[in-house]
């Protein structure tokens, strides 16, 4: 029996950031004809081609300065990292591991692989949306916590 | 020319909107990613967002050879559903459920000043040179002209 968190939940904020996360993605596709996939732009920065290191940097450097932007007009949102340093270390090793080899992640299957009705996006995404919900429920309520 | 001040002007919109969505806060993303717990439903609202948008520009993307400033455009050709698409999601899921990051919310932690984002940034960059080596060695092992379709 699934329990909402009434007080937590922000869908007119949630909403309106996807619609800004939706336009981007949609602006990258029509005007550079690239793909919004965070994992493959700065993936593709390891071997780039001829040409791809200044939009794949520039694009990198926007979301990177994203903050930066924000603060000169209100004060950053929370950012809160519960997990510990080993947490953290495994966790990056198996997002740029398994992005690589699943050829992308929340934007690039998630965002834009269903935008394009790609079946292939809509198996990745529903599969590591569910490997996230069932580690969430193993660190949570089988290990309580880590 | 790859239009370096579109790309990042999109990047910045892409961080913005994870800063306005809330998926660039860890906490967030793993309280909706916790379903036996107080469930915070919404980042679906998120994809629900992005998504509508993104039909309309992907139809309109698709429709095209090249893009509004002359690109090709370059939209994913693969269809199939292989060992390599299934194993990769996976791992990605756990890594994103252990820490609450996925690489673009990562990144814009990183630039909000976030040590832990440094650190997780740091350990994707790794993940994602190992995998570069790794598979390109396997593939060659295999056959020496695979391994060329990889992005």
């Amino acid at each position: 029996m699934i329990t909402v968190d009434w007080t937590a939940f922000t869908p007119f904020s949630a909403a309106v950031g996807g619609v800004l996360i939706g336009l981007a993605a949609g602006a990258f596709i029509l005007l550079n004809g690239r793909v919004a996939g965070i994992s493959g732009i700065l993936g593709g920065l390891l071997k780039p081609g001829r040409g791809d290191i200044a939009w794949r940097g520039a694009f990198l450097a926007g979301m990177i300065g994203a903050p930066a932007l924000w603060i000169i007009f209100s004060a950053l949102p929370d950012i809160e990292v519960s997990a510990s340093t080993p947490v953290l270390v495994a966790a990056g090793l198996l997002v740029g591991y398994g992005t690589r080899l699943g050829s992308g992640c929340t934007s690039g299957h998630g965002v834009c692989g269903l935008s394009r009705l790609s079946p292939r996006s809509l198996v990745a995404t529903l599969l590591f949306m569910g490997a996230g919900f069932a580690t969430v429920y193993v660190a949570r309520h089988v290990l309580g916590g880590m | 020319m790859s239009y370096p001040f579109s790309a990042f002007a999109t990047g910045l919109v892409f961080g913005i909107g994870l800063l306005v969505s809330g998926m660039a806060n860890p906490e967030k993303v793993l309280g909706f990613l916790d379903l036996a717990g107080p469930w915070d439903p919404s980042l679906a609202f998120v994809m629900v967002g992005a998504i509508l948008v993104g039909l309309v520009a992907f139809t309109i993307a698709r429709r095209r050879v090249t893009s509004f400033l002359g690109q090709p455009i370059r939209l994913p050709t693969a269809t199939q559903v292989d060992r390599k698409l299934v194993v990769g999601a996976l791992l990605f899921g756990v890594g994103w459920g252990l820490a609450g990051f996925c690489p673009g919310p990562a990144l814009v932690a990183l630039g909000a000043g976030k040590a832990e984002a440094a650190i997780f940034v740091v350990a994707m960059v790794v993940g994602m040179a190992f995998h570069d080596l790794f598979q390109g060695r396997i593939a060659k092992a295999v056959s020496p002209a695979a391994g060329q379709d990889m992005r």
